[in-house]
């Protein structure tokens, strides 16, 4: 009896504390739910309650679309996080290849190179990125949102990790049957990478659709908005005080991540054990 | 069928010489295992006869014509990996369709949906699948063509594999090692069916193993490296009868060859362990090795006597370990009869017949000996 007791009592203070941390966390989300199913009275009642007395969701998400181009942005913001980890992804498999498993002058260098870029924080180059796109006159343009993204040394390093991973025998078959070196790429590197392309893929694009700083840096155009910049001009422009259809929009935002992680939230959890990272 | 000429292939990765210069010829059709030690550069220079790895000097022709230049697809040789290497994400049927495809089909026929539309592509992909369900028929495969490499056993991938060497119809066939992955009873059974495969396709097959026994069993000729280098090449039978180093002496037989110190005499004589040898040589004198097989030591009879300190009964021969006192040594004999064995620890005497024995000079090289003729003989040749 006096050993058995301790671990219990352990085991509830680990819940607890877990338990308060995952709502310290989820506080700001179900709060976000919930003022956004609330009518603009009770948002502003002095009174604290969770459940709206009266439910008022379908109204502001009704105001929210009438009052914002939601459909377009949340377009928007797939266009550019698409067409970002494909272009990445094709940047990043054949120099990844290159980089494993060709021997060539330099590749120790080169790869230095790679891991010193994933020090970089894309903040620090972003005054000179900004002044070739001025230059090259593609600001506010779907270019300007994706072609400062297209090569990810942190992709390729990722990459190149795993590729490391792939048996030299594989890559020496596949040539002793005449697949090119591109075609050992796509043909045989990136089907026994798919893990690795998934979890480079869930980190891309929740980084790209979640990004704040670029966007608002190289856009102008109200049409070009993606979904974070349309939160924070609804609110300044639209919405006022009107916290209702502010909550249900930003709730349309984050739900096609939310939906996308519900769906594949196996491949999630492999993806970033994969890397461990995070 | 192809004859294969290599000739002063050197090759060094980082400054050490994996290859020192290897000069050698395979014949058409002909099944040569090349055998050696860990780390010798056998791989090394199978990849070089595939074109994989570049050699830094000398050259490699495949039927009279050089293909140093030539990329290893083009070379139209086949290679099956020591790991299969099996495309994974691709059923057994596309992992054999893989070379002919890659031979038949023009870029934009290969193209992922677009190509299945082409209707030349569709009558090419009648022939493949001809050939890669008669490949498969061969090996006995054919259940399997649907599956992925993961749900095939050892023994299945191996085939696989072969089959995907085969379908292309290759000048020749390259093997690294292929049967290190199975257990022991499948090792023995495919080493029959590569020995008939062989006879079948009368195809060039050069075989890397380090497993004598497999080289011993399927070879036509056997090639034997050492630290870089081509020291003997000859029939199974030459090789384990005459060899020529006693590298290739130690490392063919299993178990080893027992090597004895001797002395040859100032009058030409042999002495080991203080026992006159009936045979005589050419060489210098002084210090020599002296070589028995396992096989040839007669335990019971003979002007040598050992402790048995280990008997190893594998039920249709046994082997006798023998410790000779004073010597420091210790031998190994084999007995064909396993009842009469003798008591552990008992003392044995042995020798045996002047014929069994190869002596080898302190560098290794092989001293050649000739048989002393009983006087009567000899005689004639005095007069
Ligand atoms: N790519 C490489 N880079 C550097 N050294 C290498 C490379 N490939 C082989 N070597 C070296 O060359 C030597 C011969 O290698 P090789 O693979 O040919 O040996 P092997 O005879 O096939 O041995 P095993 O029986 O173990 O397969 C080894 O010492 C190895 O370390
Ligand atoms: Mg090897």
């Amino acid at each position: 009896m006096s050993y058995a007791h301790p671990i219990p009592f352990r085991a509830i203070l680990r819940h607890v504390l877990l338990i308060a941390g995952a709502a310290l966390m989820l506080a700001p989300f179900i709060w976000m739910i919930s003022t956004a199913s609330k009518p603009q009275t009770e948002i502003f009642s002095s009174e604290l309650h969770l459940i709206p007395h009266q439910f008022a969701l379908a109204e502001n998400l009704r105001e929210a679309f009438a009052k914002a181009n939601l459909l377009r942005f949340l377009l928007n913001g797939v266009i550019v996080t698409i067409s970002i980890f494909v272009l990445q992804v094709m940047v990043a498999l054949p120099a990844a290849y290159a980089l494993a498993k060709l021997r060539f002058h330099g590749r120790e260098t080169l790869f230095a190179l790679v891991l010193f870029g994933i020090l970089i924080p894309p903040q620090a180059t972003a005054i000179p990125v900004f002044l070739m796109l001025h230059k090259a006159g593609l600001l506010d343009s779907y270019a300007a949102l994706v072609l400062p993204f297209t090569i990810s040394v942190f992709g390729i390093f990722l990459m190149r990790q795993f590729f490391k991973t792939v048996p030299d025998d594989l890559v020496d078959a596949a040539r002793m049957d005449g697949i090119s070196e591109f075609g050992i790429v796509w043909r045989v590197m990136l089907p026994a990478a798919i893990p690795a392309v998934t979890a480079f893929g869930i980190f891309s694009v929740v980084a790209h659709w979640n990004d704040y700083f670029w966007p608002l840096i190289v856009l102008n155009s109200e049409q070009l908005r993606t979904p974070p910049l349309a939160v924070a001009h609804f609110r300044n422009n639209e919405a006022g005080t009107s916290y209702g259809p502010l909550m249900a929009a930003a709730m349309v935002i984050i739900a096609p991540l939310v939906i996308a992680f519900l769906f594949a939230q196996r491949r999630f959890i492999e993806g970033i054990t994969l890397t461990g990272i995070k | 069928m192809a004859q294969i000429e290599l000739s002063a292939i050197r090759k060094s990765f980082d400054g050490t010489d994996v290859l020192k210069g290897i000069d050698f010829r395979i014949e058409d059709g002909e099944f040569i295992s090349l055998v050696g030690p860990s780390g010798c550069g056998k791989s090394t220079l199978l990849r070089i006869i595939a074109g994989l790895e570049p050699q830094n000097s000398g050259q490699v022709h495949i039927d009279g014509r050089p293909v140093d230049a030539i990329r290893p697809s083009a070379r139209n040789l086949a290679m099956v990996f020591q790991s299969y290497a099996l495309y994974p994400h691709l059923s057994t049927f596309d992992n054999i369709a893989v070379p002919l495809r890659m031979r038949r089909l023009s870029a934009i026929e290969r193209l992922p949906l677009l190509g299945k539309l082409l209707p030349a592509r569709r009558a090419k992909e009648r022939h493949i699948r001809a050939d890669v369900e008669g490949i498969a028929e061969q090996l006995d495969i054919a259940p399997l063509l649907r599956r992925k490499p993961g749900q095939l056993s050892g023994g299945q991938r191996q085939r696989v594999a072969v089959g995907r060497a085969m379908v292309r119809e290759p000048l020749a066939f390259l093997f690294d090692e292929p049967l290190s992955n199975l257990d022991a009873k499948l090792r023995v059974h495919m080493r029959a069916e590569l020995a008939e495969l062989h006879r079948r396709l009368k195809a060039t097959f050069v075989y890397v193993t380090h497993d004598q026994a497999e080289a011993m069993t399927m070879s036509s000729r056997i090639a034997v490296m050492m630290g870089g280098e081509l020291i003997q090449a000859g029939t199974p039978a030459e090789i384990y009868n005459d060899p020529d180093d006693i590298r290739v002496a130690e490392f063919i037989g299993s178990p080893k060859i027992n090597v004895l110190p001797g002395r040859i005499r100032k009058d030409a004589g042999i002495d080991v362990l203080g026992t006159a040898l009936k045979l005589s040589c050419h060489a210098a004198t002084g210090e020599c090795r002296v070589g028995v097989r396992p096989e040839r030591i007669d335990v019971g009879a003979g002007p040598f006597s050992g402790t048995v300190v280990h008997l190893e009964n594998l039920g249709a021969e046994a082997f006798v370990h023998l410790a000779i006192e004073g010597a420091g040594l210790r031998l190994i004999a084999r007995l064909a009869d396993v009842r009469h064995l003798p008591a552990m620890g008992s003392s044995v005497a042995f020798g045996f017949a002047s014929d069994a024995v190869r002596i080898f000079d302190p560098a290794g090289k092989r001293i050649e000996i000739r048989l002393e003729q009983p006087e009567r003989i000899r005689e004639p040749a005095h007069v």
